[in-house]
């Protein structure tokens, strides 16, 4: 059971939250012009990594904002938690 | 007669309370603070079960709750029965009942005892092997088979019991109050961290409290008399709470640990009465410190399973904490020093020790020497080699040990006993460590495994962390304190301490016997009967990895989980398969690390607290009106409302037909509705609608189906536009929450230029849903005042308007085909308006009506249910809905996808109405469609989505999803049951009013 920590509310249980999956998966503006194949990489793959994936979680039963968490799959630490729109990470 | 074996006065038995029970239907007596297990010792019972697969006789191994053996049924008699109880940990108070478990006729006298002079045909994986021919028999076996299997008997009836949760968040958890515990939480405290001192057992202290080794000392003092002391400091410290009978079950992530209190079972029944009886503390801590201590490993011998054969630490426990001698002639076989210790501990109270067997050469411990004073004969290098006795332990065989251990010598030498106690070392209780997630490392030398590294968050001290002597515990728990807690000094810093080494050490697995190992009975796992032969049977017919050998075997599969034998167990596997134990690896240790009770799990969420109920403002008008209910989500709503004998049917017929006849009123308040607003919100709209929205006029509705981003159809309601920048929308009762979810996610994330707030007000508005031909007159006696005609208030429309000074919403939207109102009232109004309308429409015999007759009239005019005609693969124009899809709009949710390859197949899956050739006959919903009937195998073509008899068109309806049904107008297919093939005919899903004229009759 995570200790997440929020940057709205502070340290808050995993209960409270749901995850969104994949992060940094930017609807694209034109879709229009996207083939079926660019399409479908948007729409349909994911990630799915062992070691330090970035990932959409919301604080669904508390502020309801959405933020990004870096966590390491293998042994799951949260590495860093980010708003949405700030860039992830390098470390 | 039974024969009171209590040896002595002990200061943690309360002799003056003296306290009866009954075991297997005879009453005995013990005192306060006995346990069942302490408590039929006293009395000389030794034989309380019987084993799992072979039935054999077994009695109580150990003290505490690795008890794989006396496993007993508490209160055998009533229906609250609690199987699985271990007798070791089960404090008796007056009127406990308990029985043997796995025994029939009685524990005395097994019928299936009978499968121990069997056993050479119940080996590893009998079962698998046995059972698998011929096929067709499978379900005769299962029936005798799921007889014969499961230990205790379960209870029938709801638990009376209260049981509970309780959050607890603390800067130090402290998990077990032996000697390393008490010294730990002490000084945790006593620098100002928050702390939680938790024990499994109901007195502090841990093994050190009763030991009387005179050779450990603290301080020149015994270390039980210091320990002693500093538990009575403990009283004084603030910020310290403490809870014994308190269990850790689970160590989760980012130190989250569940553990059960046990707060009344040790209570005389009047006493339990009212009282929380388990409580399941949710324990977010900081910092936890594992003090769990070690768990004494038995050795692995010919019949080494006899009632009478115990743990020798429990064995001290027994005689130096209870009070009471396990026999009276014991014998002791160790591989270590401790086993000298219980000898001596027995030896100075009076109780006859025969003998110390001991498989090492020598020693150089200094209680050696007293032991020779006492006179007990010491066989070094020597082994047992078989066990006497069928339900007590009457007898061993001993014989001279080779040089490598692998095989015995010499003569056999027979020794009378009657309880036997073995010493095979100590296994760090690691349980918890690694279910935190943390890795474990092999000492080779001293064959146990141990917490690798301790963290920032973490730390194992005392033997839990590989620590055994007195020096090196204390030292060590010294050093780690100051580091982990970040301090200058402990408390305890500077003590003397004396103890003595241990040096000598051998350890062999499986210890030889004199017979081949086909005829010998070396368990394991005591409480599933596995013994060393049927792992080694596994390996011979190829298993290799650990994991499948422990299911293959059912090795440590028992409520214990294989806490005594699952280090031997590996040592086995890795000797025979002549591999490292290091490299094997140990299986996995899950929680729970005790069983719970169900009770403790779901605490107070039981009854109607099992979920959250959530009902209408008009809910007490429905139930006065003799509703039906139906759970939609969590919502209670009312589903048809039977007159006098009227069945279901009867009811949905008439309040369908009043409905269209005359007037009818449905409680639509559970839809979910969201209040719109900020310059953006048309836009916003335009976005997550596949139609238009920015040319709605102010007070207009408009219908809007929702997408997910790969086309498929998400969600439908209305929306209604009630200012320049302000919208109401509504969705589907079962997706509102959903909607909601989805509809902020793309606002925060892809459209955060967008300038719209989203509001959930499902449960601000009360919505009553006028419906039918005198629908508008209704209305009008209510709001005289209103114009209700056409041109003032056409369909798709809305007012606001005053209803007794009270402020409502009036949408003339319909979901039947009708002319129909919905009136949106506040909350703690929806009431009063309701019965404001009922009142009006008495005249018109309006007919209140439920879910079911508003899905009928709904599928006569083939208006989809998303949910139920739609399963999350159905795009628009699956359902025959394209006129609803914007061409013009450049992009909105699930737009693009509409475009793939896949969803413009011409053959899909698509919604069509179904006729039935014989119209009384009424499909059932999921029924399989078929083109064809002898065809082998048949294509399914599609399912039925909703069906219904229709009373207006006085036949059966249906809708159904079928391939490439927009083809097939007209066509005529099957639909397959069980005793009939159903011919059915594919129509238009629109089956009544289809040019809409009723809508504004």
């Amino acid at each position: 059971m995570f200790l997440i920590d929020c940057p709205y509310c502070g340290e808050r249980d995993q209960q409270e939250f749901k995850a969104g999956g994949e992060a940094h998966i930017e609807r694209p503006k034109q879709p229009t012009e996207l083939s079926d194949d660019e399409w479908a990489e948007y729409l349909f793959m994911r990630k799915n990594i062992k070691g330090v994936q970035f990932e959409r979680w919301n604080h669904a039963h508390g502020c309801r904002k959405w933020f990004n968490m870096a966590r390491d799959t293998s042994n799951d630490e949260i590495k860093a938690i980010y708003k949405m729109g700030e860039k992830p990470p390098t470390q | 007669m039974t024969q009171n074996l209590r040896v002595k006065s002990s200061e943690f038995i309360d002799e003056t309370n003296r306290i009866s029970f009954k075991f297997d239907g005879k009453t005995y007596y013990g005192f306060k603070g006995d346990t069942l297990a302490s408590a039929l010792i006293a009395n000389n019972v030794h034989l309380v079960g019987r084993s799992f697969k072979y039935h054999r006789p077994r009695g109580i191994m150990t003290s505490g709750s690795e008890e794989p053996n006396a496993i007993v049924q508490v209160n055998p008699n009533s229906n609250i029965t609690e199987p699985n109880a271990r007798a070791t940990e089960i404090e008796i108070y007056e009127g406990l009942e308990a029985s043997s478990q796995n025994c029939w006729p009685s524990v005395n006298f097994d019928i299936g005892g009978i499968n121990n002079f069997l056993a050479p045909l119940f080996p590893a994986g009998f079962y698998y092997k046995t059972f698998m021919w011929p096929k067709s028999f499978w379900e005769k076996y299962e029936f005798f088979i799921r007889h014969s299997a499961g230990l205790g008997k379960s209870p029938n009836t709801r638990d009376p019991d209260i049981y509970d949760h309780r959050n607890i968040h603390c800067d130090v958890l402290v998990v077990g109050a032996g000697i390393s515990g008490i010294l730990a939480a002490k000084n945790a405290a006593k620098n100002n961290f928050k702390t939680l001192l938790l024990d499994e057992k109901n007195e502090l202290g841990g093994s050190t409290i009763f030991e009387a080794n005179e050779d450990n000392k603290i301080n020149h003092n015994s270390a039980s008399e210091w320990l002693k002391k500093e538990i009575n400091e403990l009283k004084n410290i603030k910020n310290l709470e403490i809870k014994t009978r308190t269990s850790v079950a689970a160590y989760h992530q980012y130190n989250y640990l569940l553990a059960r209190e046990n707060l009344t079972d040790h209570l005389d029944k009047k006493d339990k009465k009212n009282k929380i009886r388990q409580r399941l503390l949710k324990i977010r801590a900081k910092k936890v410190i594992l003090a769990t201590g070690a768990l004494e490993r038995p050795l692995i011998f010919n019949n080494n399973d006899r009632p009478g054969i115990m743990l020798s630490s429990a064995i001290k426990k027994y005689s130096n904490f209870y009070g009471v001698a396990c026999g009276t002639k014991n014998i002791f076989f160790t591989n270590n020093d401790s086993a000298y210790e219980s000898a001596l501990s027995l030896h100075n109270k009076g109780i006859k020790v025969e003998a110390i067997i001991d498989i090492r050469e020598n020693s150089d411990a200094k209680i050696i020497k007293k032991i020779n004073d006492a006179g007990i004969k010491i066989y070094w290098a020597h082994t047992i080699v078989d066990t006497r006795g069928y339900k007590r332990l009457s007898g061993v065989s001993i014989m001279k040990l080779s040089n490598d251990g692998t095989s015995v010598t010499g003569s056999k030498i027979s020794i009378s006993c009657n309880c036997l106690g073995i010493a095979g070392g100590w296994t760090p209780a690691v349980h918890l460590y690694t279910q935190s997630g943390s890795k474990l490392t092999f000492d080779e030398e001293r064959k146990i495994f141990i917490p690798k590294a301790d963290t920032k968050e973490q730390i194992s001290v005392g033997s839990c962390g590989g620590d055994f002597e007195l020096d090196e515990i204390i030292e060590n728990l010294n050093y780690k304190l100051k580091n982990f807690l970040n301090i200058n000094k402990t408390d305890f810093e500077g003590i003397t301490l004396e103890n003595d080494h241990e040096t000598s050490k051998r350890n062999i697995w499986l210890l030889p016997s004199d017979q081949t190992i086909g005829k010998t009975k070396p368990f394991v796992d005591y409480q599933n009967d596995a013994t060393a032969k049927d792992i080694k049977l596994a390996l011979r017919e190829g298993f290799r990895s650990i994991e499948h050998v422990k299911r293959y075997t059912t090795t440590g599969m028992g409520t214990d989980q294989g806490k005594l034998g699952n280090m031997h167990a590996l040592g086995i596997i890795a000797d025979t398969a002549g591999v490292k134990m290091g490299e094997l690896g140990t299986t996995t240790f899950r929680p729970p690390y005790t069983p719970l009770t169900f009770g403790t799990i779901v605490g107070r969420n039981v009854g109607e607290f099992f979920d959250t109920f959530r009902r209408t403002p008009m809910n007490d008008w429905h139930i006065k009106n003799k509703a039906e209910f139906e759970n939609v989500g969590q919502w209670k709503r009312s589903w048809y409302y039977p007159k006098e004998d009227e069945t279901m049917h009867q009811a949905v017929q008439r309040e369908s037909k009043a409905a269209r006849q005359s007037a009818g009123i449905l409680d639509a308040s559970t839809l979910g509705k969201i209040d719109i607003q900020g310059s953006d919100a048309s836009e916003f709209l335009n976005r997550v609608y596949t139609n238009a929205w920015s040319k709605l006029a102010i007070g207009k509705c408009r219908y809007g189906l929702m997408l997910n981003e790969d086309g498929m159809v998400y969600d439908d309601g209305v929306t209604t536009r009630l200012g320049e920048n302000h919208y109401i929308m509504t969705t589907t009762t079962g997706g509102a929450a959903n909607v909601l979810g989805k509809l902020e996610d793309y606002l925060q994330t892809e459209w955060p230029e967008l300038d719209v707030y989203l509001t959930s007000v499902t449960d601000h508005f009360a919505t009553a849903s006028l419906c039918g031909p005198n629908s508008k007159k209704i209305l009008n006696k209510i709001i005289p005042d209103l114009d209700l005609s056409d041109d003032n208030f056409p369909h798709m429309s809305f007012k606001e308007v005053l209803i007794d000074k009270i402020k409502c919403r009036i949408m003339r939207i319909s979901f039947t085909g009708e002319l129909s109102y919905e009136i949106n009232a506040p909350a703690s109004y929806g009431e009063a308006i309701w019965q404001k309308c009922i009142e009006a429409g008495k005249e018109f015999n309006i007919t209140p009506y439920g879910t079911e007759t508003m899905h009928l009239l709904r599928a006569e005019k083939g208006f989809i249910i998303v949910g139920q005609d739609t399963d999350g693969t159905m795009t628009p124009s699956d359902l025959q809905m394209d006129w609803i899809v914007s061409k013009k709009k450049y992009d909105f949710i699930g737009k693009r996808s509409l475009y793939r390859s896949d969803t413009m197949k011409e053959d899909r899956k698509q919604l069509v109405g179904l006729l039935t050739e014989d119209p009384n006959i009424v499909l059932e919903e999921g029924a399989q469609i078929v083109s064809e009937l002898d065809q082998k195998p048949v294509e399914m073509l599609g399912h039925v989505t909703s069906s219904y008899f229709s009373p207006n068109l006085n036949k059966s309806i249906a809708l159904a999803v079928v391939k490439d049904g927009k083809n097939m107008m007209g066509r005529k297919l099957f639909i397959p049951m069980e005793n009939k093939n159903i011919s059915v005919t594919v129509a238009n899903t629109v089956f009544y009013d289809e040019k809409n004229e009723r809508l504004n009759a």
